[in-house]
C-alpha cells in the first residue's frame, strides 16, 4: 500500500514513474524473497552452482572417496585374513609343541623305567650274592659252633673223669682208669 | 512500510536478504554477479576444499580433512541406502549434491555479513521442483502406469479409496511447496529473528534503558545463533532425507 | 486513514498468525517426547528410528514455519 501511496502522490506521468517507484519500494521494503526481478539471476546462478558441484562430485570426489573406502575395506579384509592365517599357524605350532612335549615326556618315562629295571636287576644280583655269602658264613659259623660244642662236651667228659677220679681217690678208693671212663661215659649219656 | 523500518529499528530485519549486484549499482540481470551468486560460489569453493583438496592424500589412514569428507560421504550414502533402497544408490551423486549445496549455504550464511542463498524461495523452489520432477519422471519410467498405484491405497476399504486417492494426489503435489518453504522459511526465520535482536543491541548508546536491553539482546542473539547452527544442519538433513523418501516412493510405489 | 486501518488489520493478522507457531512447538515437543518415551522402553530399536524422528519433526515444524511466513507476508508484503 505504501507503493500505491507513493505512486499516487507523485502523480506525474503515470506509467514509467509509477512502475519504477513500485520496483524501488519492493526492493527497499517488503520481502526481498518476493522480489521477482532477482529470481532469474538466482535461478541461473543456482543451476550453474549445482552443475559445477555435480560435475566435481561425480568426476573427481566421489570416485576418489569410493576408491579410498574400497581400498581401506580391502586392506582391512586382507589384514583380517592374514591375522586368521597367523592364528591358525600359531595353533599348529602350539599343537606341534604339545606333541613334542608329550613325546619327550614319554621318552623320559621310558628311560626312567629302563633305568629302574636295570637297577632292580643289579640289586637282585647283589642281593642274591649277599644272601649266598650270608648263608655260607652262617653255615661256617654253625659248623664252628658245632665243633666248639663238641670240643666243650669232650672237655666236660675229661673234667668229669678227672673230677670223678679225684673224688674216688679222696674217698680212698683205687680208681681204675678204664672203669671210671666207662662209668662217666654212661652217666653223661644217661 | 517505511514507518516500520524507520522508527523502531536501526535497520530493517529483511534487509539482509536483498539481492544486490556485487559491483556497483544497477538492475539485476540474470547474469549479474550478485551477493547471492558470490555466496553460492563460495559454497562451491568450500565443497571443493572439503571433498577434493581434503582427500588428495588418498590415505588408507585418513587425515583430518579426509575423514571429514569420508564422514559426509558415508552419512549420505548410508541414508540413501537405508531410506531409498539399494537401487536408489544410482541417485547418490545427485542427492549428495543437494545436501552439500544446502549444508554449505546454510553454514556459510551464518557468518556475519554473509548472504544465505537457501533463505530465498526462488532457490529452494528450484531445488524442490528439481526433486519433484526427478521423482515423478523416475517413478513413471521405472513403473510405468503402475506408478499411479501410489495414490490408490489398496489396504483401505473400497469406499474410502477414492477419497484417499484425492488426498494422496493433493499431498503429492503439495510436496514441492512444503519441501521448499520449509527450508527457506527456517533459514529466513532464524536470520530475521537474529536481526531483530541485533537491532536492539546498540540501544545502550541512545538511552538509559539500554543498560538492560543490550545485554539481554546480545544474550538472545547468542542463543539464537546456537539454535541456528543446529537448524542449519537439521534442515539440510531433512531436505535430503525427504528427497530419499520421495525417491523410495518413486522406486517402490506399492505400499 | 483507510490505509492505516488496513495496516492495523495486517499487523493484528500477523500477531494472530504467530499463534500457529505455538501449535508447531507443541507438535514438535509431542513428537520428540513420544520418541524419547518409546526409546527408553526399547533403546535398541531407537537408533534405527532417528530418521523417522527427524521427518516427523520436520513435518510438524513446517506448519509453524508456514504460519510464521503468513505473519511475515502480512507484515512486509501486503
Amino acid at each position: 500500500m505504501a507503493n500505491e501511496h507513493e505512486a499516487a502522490n507523485m502523480a506525474h506521468d503515470a506509467g514509467a514513474v509509477a512502475a519504477e517507484a513500485a520496483g524501488h519500494a519492493a526492493e527497499s521494503a517488503g520481502m526481498p524473497q518476493l522480489d521477482f526481478s532477482t529470481f532469474g539471476n538466482q535461478i541461473f546462478w543456482l543451476l550453474v552452482t549445482l552443475v559445477v558441484i555435480y560435475w566435481v562430485l561425480s568426476r573427481i570426489a566421489l570416485p576418489r572417496i569410493a576408491a579410498v573406502l574400497a581400498d581401506r575395506q580391502g586392506t582391512i579384509a586382507g589384514d583380517l585374513a592374514a591375522a586368521e592365517d597367523y592364528k591358525l599357524k600359531a595353533k599348529d605350532a602350539e599343537a606341534a609343541y604339545e606333541k613334542a612335549l608329550a613325546d619327550a615326556r614319554a621318552q623320559a618315562q621310558k628311560i626312567v623305567g629302563e633305568a629302574r629295571a636295570e637297577i632292580q636287576k643289579e640289586l637282585d644280583v647283589a642281593t642274591a650274592k649277599a644272601d649266598a655269602e650270608i648263608s655260607a658264613r652262617a653255615a661256617e659259623s654253625e659248623a664252628r659252633i658245632t665243633e666248639i660244642r663238641a670240643g666243650a662236651l669232650e672237655a666236660v667228659e675229661a673234667v668229669a673223669r678227672d673230677t670223678a677220679a679225684e673224688i674216688v681217690s679222696t674217698l680212698g678208693g683205687k680208681a681204675d682208669a678204664s672203669a671210671l671212663a666207662e662209668a662217666v661215659g654212661a652217666r653223661l649219656k644217661g | 512500510m517505511s514507518e516500520a523500518s524507520g522508527e523502531g529499528l536501526m535497520f530493517h530485519p529483511m534487509d539482509q536478504f536483498i539481492v544486490k549486484p556485487l559491483f556497483g549499482e544497477g538492475p539485476v540481470h540474470w547474469y549479474t554477479p550478485t551477493n547471492a551468486s558470490l555466496w553460492m560460489v563460495l559454497g562451491v569453493v568450500g565443497i571443493i576444499l572439503m571433498l577434493v583438496v581434503g582427500t588428495r592424500g588418498r590415505a588408507i589412514v585418513p587425515s583430518r580433512g579426509q575423514s571429514v569428507a569420508e564422514l559426509a560421504y558415508g552419512f549420505i550414502h548410508k541414508m540413501v541406502e537405508d531410506v531409498a533402497g539399494k537401487d536408489g544408490l544410482k541417485f547418490f551423486p545427485y542427492i549428495f549434491t543437494l545436501f552439500l549445496f544446502i549444508v554449505f549455504s546454510n553454514f556459510l550464511g551464518l557468518l556475519p555479513k554473509a548472504f544465505t542463498p537457501t533463505s530465498h524461495i526462488a532457490v529452494t523452489a528450484v531445488l524442490a521442483v528439481l526433486v519433484f520432477v526427478t521423482v515423478t519422471v523416475v517413478g513413471f519410467v521405472k513403473n510405468g502406469a503402475s506408478f499411479l498405484s501410489l495414490f490408490w491405497v489398496s489396504s483401505a476399504p473400497l469406499a474410502l479409496r477414492p477419497v484417499l486417492a484425492l488426498i494422496e494426489v493433493i499431498s503429492y503435489f503439495v510436496r514441492p511447496v512444503s519441501h521448499s518453504i520449509r527450508l527457506a522459511g527456517n533459514m529466513m526465520a532464524g536470520h530475521a529473528v537474529i536481526k531483530v535482536f541485533a537491532a536492539f543491541a546498540p540501544l545502550i548508546l541512545m538511552s538509559g534503558i539500554g543498560i538492560v536491553v543490550t545485554p539481554l539482546s546480545i544474550l538472545a542473539i547468542t542463543a539464537m545463533y546456537g539454535l541456528e547452527i543446529l537448524v542449519a544442519f537439521i534442515q539440510a538433513y531433512v531436505f535430503t532425507i525427504l528427497t530419499c523418501v520421495y525417491l523410495r516412493d518413486a522406486l517402490h510405489p506399492h505400499h | 486513514m483507510e490505509g492505516d486501518i488496513v495496516q492495523m488489520g495486517a499487523y493484528i493478522g500477523a500477531g494472530l498468525a504467530c499463534m500457529g507457531m505455538g501449535g508447531a512447538a507443541v507438535g514438535v515437543g509431542n513428537v520428540a517426547g513420544n520418541f524419547l518415551s518409546g526409546a527408553l522402553r526399547n533403546p535398541s530399536a531407537a537408533a534405527g528410528q532417528t530418521a523417522t524422528l527427524f521427518i516427523g519433526i520436520a513435518f510438524a515444524e513446517a506448519l509453524g514455519i508456514f504460519s510464521f511466513l503468513v505473519a511475515l507476508l502480512l507484515m512486509f508484503a501486503v
